[in-house]
């Protein structure tokens, strides 16, 4: 346990008490330079948060600067609470990432919970009204009682809050694999509507205006949470359940119509959440950015529990708390408005102008240090990196080649994989509707939100395929990002940029760091190549468990912009008799595929490969193809290949069915994984054209009236299944397994 | 015709309800703070769904003990149509302005998709505009929508014609598949699925819509034959 027992600066530098705060000897001393002196207790703690790579990414900084974050339709990039994208018509949108993994792993429900409450908070401290919630997860196999519980609870977890708070659910994804088990992944991502007029910065601007505290009371809870979730996850965990926050969706609803309420008074200034590293992290920052100080009196800070210490109160990640400044000798306008929600919003301090960020309490000064030291001095690491042994020993292996006898049979156990089986256990549990917005819900390739008084609508997508970043991290992370742009542009909408939920193992060991930068790199060129900036994200290193990393999964979340709501496309096939098209080339690659994860429960060889100028082109044309009207259903082909995609998009057509003739290998044609491909229904008048405006596209088959999918190869009917039963392969895997005796 | 949809703390399909009375409907409507205690004025009331309070003790419990529940008293007295949806009709359970209770759906899940509802009484306020035993595609987002009241009430529910909706699949394992009813009056009708999120085709069904044209319809009749 973390002591809390306040010991002098000399104890504190001679028994190393800063080592158990996440401190190194190196970031001790420098810390002693910076202050020309031993910092106490509070400030040790201060520090030690600060410099942790959640608030600082002291470790992953230079990676991050490989991306490219501007672009025409960016208004605001990196470095705020989240990013915002032009939409026209004067409005944006306001969105990012964030992973909630290590809390998860410990208190799943609360884990979860948190980890949408902060997001959700970091979009309305933009100013924005969060209008759609999705996440993206990870766990081990369905079948121990451990993961079972952990997927359930953090399912209830993101429900209970979510559908509390009113913010849609409206998508995600979720994935299984053995080296998620441990330490599962729960990222969630929160999208905001804003009036550009209206954008707000975390900013303490002004001297001697004031300092407001806003929302929930602090407490003893989630003390130290940022640096929890800097290392890797041991069996001694567990005793960190406490500093997992508890939410309360109530409280954080009241504070989302105050704030959005206060945000149209001029005598607002600036506006942080209290996210990680609390009341330290939002105050210090504020100050920071606005080139001021700021002092603030403890003794005012709404207060949980009794005998609160200066150091817990500034490392505390109680739930539901924001910072406001407010101009001085305005504060009523601003605190009536908290009033009539029944908020308490308190003074608790005032911008200065000589840089310090100085806290009183009980009559002391207990802190009192140069607040850029904390927002800007934060040692970068230049990690190590190195090629791990088993990348060369993948990429000199003969390409994978599954072999299959039974590909009817083998398509139902695809579906069955719960990576790919029906979600619907989970999504039914949000609510997915709330706002009256939601034109398409979770279940095509991406979430569809309309923009209420207008013909346009934005297209929303979170991916990653960890597989192949694992096989091959360059390759992967193009693919990542190359993958959400594929979702967007069949669901009709023209992708804008994106959010990172960068998630990966222990930085100190080179191999690690290695598949960082790679996959970075990667996605940075897919990110130029695509036209996606990367506008805002989060890092979550040290997902270990008990030594063991997990594969590396940088989440992509993206936002896409319809120009009209008649360009929304989803990916179910819509009447028979209508053309079946396949657009793109398929390649024999099972590297990191569903197939070789079935048949070999394990992953080798290489990754698929991916072209940048072929997928830009195949997305153009088809986005162009769709915005003319002549496409009536888009799939984008991933996980399990096209015959996945074509048994999925006759899932919830009611009583269609779907004749396919192909030709070439059987299995490669079925299940390979090849990146840039489309599955698309045109309607048959439509189809001479659509053929001339996509290169590389096919007609295989047509949509039919009976209810069967059927694939013949080379003149060889080797699929021919009712949709019943693929249907109820596919919809009933997960309820089976989390019903199955552990 | 004027809409009045109240906003309790922690109430979140208020806007929605407002728009489907307002955009869809074409009518007017207006945001009630419940802190202002008088709905005069208004043609109508919306208690719109959302988790007042939280749910905390119970759903709508603590928004059943607030001043502006005796105002909505005065009104159904009077006989103004009140419409509950989802955490409203919860609220109205738990004022007494209907009977019964909600209990947790019969799989301790929330759920949220549409559902087949039939329309088991048109003679409403709220349900002129359907067809008698018409199915209608109607979205419900709720955890604790699992109707349950007495034998002896569900009698009386029966014997006057209270139940206006039925679930065709019941998904939450309310008593005689009831998934809404209206009082012994006729004016306040109490359900769990949402009508205002489905008053638009693009939002994937317009059933909803005759609710809203019924209690229009309805209105300007009353108001034809008061005049």
């Amino acid at each position: 346990m973390l002591q809390t027992l306040e010991v002098s600066p000399e104890t504190i530098e001679r028994e190393k008490h800063y080592r158990e705060m996440g401190l190194s000897d190196q970031e001790y001393q420098s810390i002693v330079g910076i202050l020309g002196r031993r910092p106490n207790f509070t400030e040790t703690g201060i520090f030690s948060v600060m410099w942790s790579e959640h608030c600082s990414y002291k470790t992953s900084k230079p990676l991050l600067r490989k991306f490219p974050t501007e672009g025409q339709q960016v208004i605001q990039g990196p470095g705020e609470g989240a990013g915002i994208v032009d939409i026209g018509d004067g409005q944006a949108v306001a969105f990012k990432i964030e992973s909630h993994n290590h809390p998860s792993a410990v208190e799943p429900y609360q884990g979860a919970a948190t980890g949408v409450g902060g997001i959700i908070r970091d979009i309305f401290s933009m100013g924005a009204r969060p209008i759609a919630s999705l996440n993206s997860l990870r766990f081990g196999p369905l079948t121990t009682g451990r993961v079972k519980y952990l997927f359930d609870e953090v399912v209830h977890g993101i429900a209970g809050y979510g559908n509390c708070v009113g913010v849609p659910t409206v998508g995600g994804e979720i994935q299984f694999d053995a080296c998620y088990e441990g330490n599962p992944l729960v990222n969630a991502m929160c999208v905001g509507l804003i009036d550009q007029k209206d954008i707000q910065k975390g900013i303490a601007a002004g001297l001697g205006n004031t300092v407001l505290y806003v929302g929930s009371k602090t407490g003893r809870d989630g003390i130290h949470g940022a640096t929890f979730a800097s290392e890797d996850l041991t069996e001694d965990s567990e005793s960190k359940r406490s500093n997992v926050q508890v939410g309360d969706p109530f409280m954080e609803k009241l504070l989302i119509e105050a704030c959005l309420e206060a945000i149209k008074s001029d005598a607002l200034v600036g506006m942080q959440d209290m996210g990680a590293a609390g009341l330290t992290s939002s105050a210090s920052e504020m100050a920071s950015k606005a080139g001021m100080g700021m002092e603030m009196n403890l003794d005012l800070i709404p207060q949980r529990e009794a005998n609160m210490t200066a150091y817990e109160m500034m490392l505390s990640e109680s739930q539901e708390r924001m910072l406001l400044v407010v101009e001085k000798g305005r504060e009523h306008e601003i605190t009536s408005i908290f009033e009539k929600y029944q908020l308490e919003a308190v003074a608790v301090g005032q911008v200065t102008d000589d840089k310090q960020f100085r806290l009183l309490h009980q009559g002391k000064v207990v802190c009192d240090i140069p607040v850029d030291s904390l927002a800007e001095d934060a040692p970068v690491y230049n990690k190590p990196s190195q090629i791990p042994a088993y990348y060369e020993k993948f990429q000199a292996m003969p390409a994978y080649y599954p072999k299959v006898t039974n590909h009817g049979e083998l398509l139902e156990q695809l579906l069955a994989q719960p990576t790919i089986a029906s979600k619907e256990y989970v999504y039914d549990q949000y609510d997915s509707m709330v706002q009256a917005n939601t034109v398409v819900a979770p279940g095509s390739d991406a979430a569809v939100v309309r923009i209420r008084g207008y013909d346009k609508a934005i297209a929303i997508t979170t991916d990653c395929n960890a597989r192949y970043i694992y096989l091959d991290p360059e390759m992967g992370g193009k693919i990542a990002v190359a993958e959400a742009a594929r979702n967007i542009i069949a669901s009709g909408a023209k992708p804008l940029a994106l959010t990172d939920g960068l998630n990966f193992g222990n930085p100190d060991k080179p191999e690690n760091f290695w598949q960082m930068e790679k996959s970075v790199e990667g996605m940075a060129a897919a990110s130029l190549a695509l036209n996606t900036p990367v506008i805002s994200g989060n890092v979550s290193l040290y997902n270990e468990s008990n030594g063991q990393s997990i594969f590396p999964t940088p989440i992509v979340g993206m936002v896409g912009l319809h120009q009209s709501t008649k360009d929304i496309t989803t990916s179910h096939f819509k009447a028979s008799g209508d053309v079946i098209i396949l657009i793109g080339e398929t390649k024999p690659e099972f590297g990191g595929s569903e197939l070789q994860n079935l048949l070999e429960k394990q992953y080798y060889g290489k990754a698929p490969s991916i072209d940048l100028a072929i997928e830009q082109k195949h997305q153009n044309q088809l986005l162009s193809a769709i915005q003319k009207g002549l496409v009536k259903s888009a799939h984008d082909l991933s996980e399990g290949g096209l015959a996945v995609a074509l048994a999925e998009s006759l899932f919830s057509t009611k009583q269609l069915g779907a004749d396919v003739q192909l030709t070439g290998d059987a299995t490669t044609m079925l299940f390979s994984e090849s990146q840039s491909r489309f599955l698309i229904t045109v309607a048959p008048a439509d189809k001479k054209r659509v053929l001339a405006e996509i290169e590389d596209a096919a007609p295989i088959g047509t949509v039919t009236e009976t209810a069967d999918l059927k694939i013949t190869i080379n003149d060889n009917m080797l699929i021919s299944k009712p949709m019943t039963v693929l249907e109820s392969r596919w919809k009933g895997a997960i309820p089976c397994l989390l019903k199955s005796k552990a | 015709m004027k809409f009045a949809v109240i906003v309790f703390p922690g109430s979140n399909c208020d806007r929605d309800m407002y728009y489907a009375a307002k955009d869809a409907l074409g009518a007017e409507a207006e945001l009630v703070w419940y802190q202002d205690s008088s709905l005069e004025g208004y043609d109508a009331i919306l208690l719109p769904g959302g988790f007042s309070y939280g749910d905390y003790l119970r759903c709508g419990a603590i928004a059943s003990t607030s001043e502006i529940v005796k105002s909505l008293h005065r009104e159904a007295d009077r006989g103004t149509p009140i419409l509950g949806v989802c955490n409203g009709f919860q609220i109205l359970l738990e004022s007494g302005l209907l009977p019964g209770a909600l209990l947790r759906n019969k799989g301790l899940k929330f759920l949220c998709h549409h559902e087949h509802l039939v329309v088991r009484n048109n003679q409403t306020l709220f349900t002129s505009e359907y067809e008698k035993g018409q199915m209608i595609s109607i979205p419900i987002a709720h955890g604790e929508g699992n109707y349950f009241c007495d034998p002896t009430t569900l009698a009386q529910l029966k014997a006057n014609n209270q139940i206006v909706f039925t679930y065709q699949n019941n998904p939450n394992g309310s008593v005689e598949d009831i998934a809404g009813i209206v009082n012994e009056k006729g004016n306040v009708l109490g359900m769990m699925p949402h009508p205002e999120r489905a008053t638009e085709a693009i939002l994937g069904s317009e059933d909803g819509l005759n609710l809203f044209k019924s209690m229009l319809v309805n209105w300007r009749e009353s108001y034809v034959t008061n005049a």
